[in-house]
């Protein structure tokens, strides 16, 4: 319990002062996670349009497949992003791994199947709403995705969101292809793990504060603006 | 404004829809021209709904055929163009008043100039000139109808299908939304609509198509059919009796 509390103090004090290696393995957890949640949403959201909207024998089997995706193990999909950017792998000539570009498509990778699956079931709900209407007004199918997203963002953010807490919260994938290394890759989960088995707890601490107050935030905001948002266009 | 020619007549040839092989809409083949107001009439199931999706291409047909025997050759698109319709419930985009008659507006690739003219015409004819800026979702049901209407008003359509447009509206709301219908008619679009109300079926139609258990059975114009309706079925929907028995009528 006495470790517990001192570890907590240092814990606290580390955020207070801004810490330098605290701040950086902050800012490149958000850089790494914010932008593989802009990339998978920028595949994943017009996937989950085209899905939503297309009937093709085998559709059925393709979202249970997307479903399935969602579950990816994520030290599976860095060793399989290992073995691709590794020096004898097909991408080996990218010289990527154990960068934080290499981080970057692991988590992509993880989450495009999250945005796809999920906003696949909002997107269809508002076609099943607007889709006569849409019709009507001779909108083509890439036409009407597009507006289907529009009209789906407040629900589509939730979705995206979902993306990014699986991005920020997930260890194994980044550990592999990214290798933790001081200055370069070490994220606030990477970074947890490795203050943790070496006893330094205070620095894992910290770091498991700010990570939770991130997402916290995040969440709490989105939440907050959803509401207002929909509160003041009637849905 | 040079008006492209017209794709009416709407002909319908032994148009078939049937669902897991129950068929709902059973040969019916007629034949709409421009001008008259059309009130579509039949009881409830009667297939008056599916009737119009089906004129309109938003359902295919499971047999026979619609055309629009003025239109050109390989125009769909102007022969999607041309229509509009309008729906029980209103559909509205999560955007503004003004913004929603500028969506299929601007699909059909109208300037901004364009545009911004005839939302104004629109608001104007609808009287929601005071809600041009606020979220039409959030309008009342009565309000949202009158919107999806100034839409089909700025569309200018040739032919504007509706589909029992004031069913779920109070009085004031019904007599707003069937004067902008009668506004667009005056502007020379067909107007082709269902309803179960019978007043408004006299206020509104110029001729009415009768249906019942999805067969055609009766096409008059409006006070002949009111006056002295030439079917049993017809007969007995004026009257307002139920007609649980299956009516004797001549094989099709």
């Amino acid at each position: 319990m006495h470790d517990l509390s001192e570890a907590l103090g240092t814990a606290a004090w580390l955020i207070l002062s801004l810490d330098r290696d605290l701040i950086e393995i902050v800012s490149l957890s958000l850089r790494v996670s914010l932008t593989a949640v802009a990339v998978a949403a920028l595949i994943g959201l017009p996937i989950a349009g085209a899905l939503a909207l297309s009937r093709f024998f085998g559709r059925t089997v393709v979202l249970s497949g997307l479903n399935a995706l969602m579950g990816l193990p994520p030290v599976v999909v860095g060793l399989f992003l290992y073995l691709m950017f590794s020096r004898s792998g097909p991408l080996g000539a990218l010289g990527l791994l154990f960068t934080p570009t290499a981080m970057i498509a692991a988590q992509v990778l993880l989450i495009v199947p999250i945005i796809a699956a999920l906003g696949r079931q909002v997107i269809e709900d508002l076609w099943a709403d607007l889709g006569e209407q849409l019709r009507s007004f001779g909108a083509r199918r890439r036409q009407a995705i597009g507006t289907l997203l529009w009209e789906g963002r407040l629900a589509l953010l939730t979705v995206v969101l979902a993306g990014f807490g699986r991005a920020s919260a997930e260890v194994g994938a980044v550990m592999i292809v990214g290798g933790n290394i001081d200055h370069v890759t070490r994220v606030m989960t990477t970074a947890i793990a490795l203050e943790t088995s070496k006893g330094n707890l205070s620095l894992a601490m910290g770091l498991g504060l700010v990570l939770m107050t991130l997402s916290l935030i995040v969440n709490g905001g989105a939440f907050v603006l959803q509401n207002a948002a929909r509160r003041r266009s009637g849905g | 404004m040079t008006a492209p020619p017209s794709i009416l007549p709407l002909v319908l040839d032994g148009l078939v829809f049937a669902v897991a092989g129950r068929p709902l809409i059973k040969s019916i083949t007629c034949r709409l021209e421009r001008g008259p107001r059309t009130v579509i009439l039949g009881p409830n199931g009667a297939g008056k709904s599916l009737l119009l999706r089906l004129c309109h291409g938003l359902l295919t047909p499971t047999a026979g055929t619609v055309s629009w025997a003025g239109a050109a050759a390989g125009g769909r698109d102007a022969i999607s163009r041309a229509q509009a319709m309008v729906f029980q419930r209103p559909v509205m985009l999560r955007r503004s008043v003004a913004a929603n008659i500028a969506y299929p507006l601007a699909l059909r690739g109208l300037g901004r100039r364009d545009r911004r003219h005839r939302i104004a015409e629109a608001l104007e004819v609808s009287g929601l000139k005071r809600f041009s800026d606020s979220w039409a979702r959030v309008l009342s049901v009565g309000e949202q109808q009158k919107l999806a209407l100034a839409r089909a008003w700025a569309l200018a359509p040739q032919i504007l299908f509706l589909d029992e447009p004031t069913a779920s509206l109070d009085p004031a709301a019904t007599a707003k939304v069937e004067e902008i219908i009668l506004a667009i008619d005056a502007r020379g679009t067909k107007i082709v609509m269902t309803t179960h109300d019978l007043h408004q079926a006299r206020r509104l139609g110029d001729e009415v198509v009768f249906l019942h258990r999805g067969r055609l059975v009766e096409r008059a114009p409006a006070d002949q059919f009111f006056a002295s309706p030439q079917t049993e079925e017809a007969a007995a929907f004026l009257a307002g009796r139920l007609s649980t028995k299956r009516l004797k009528r001549g094989s099709p």
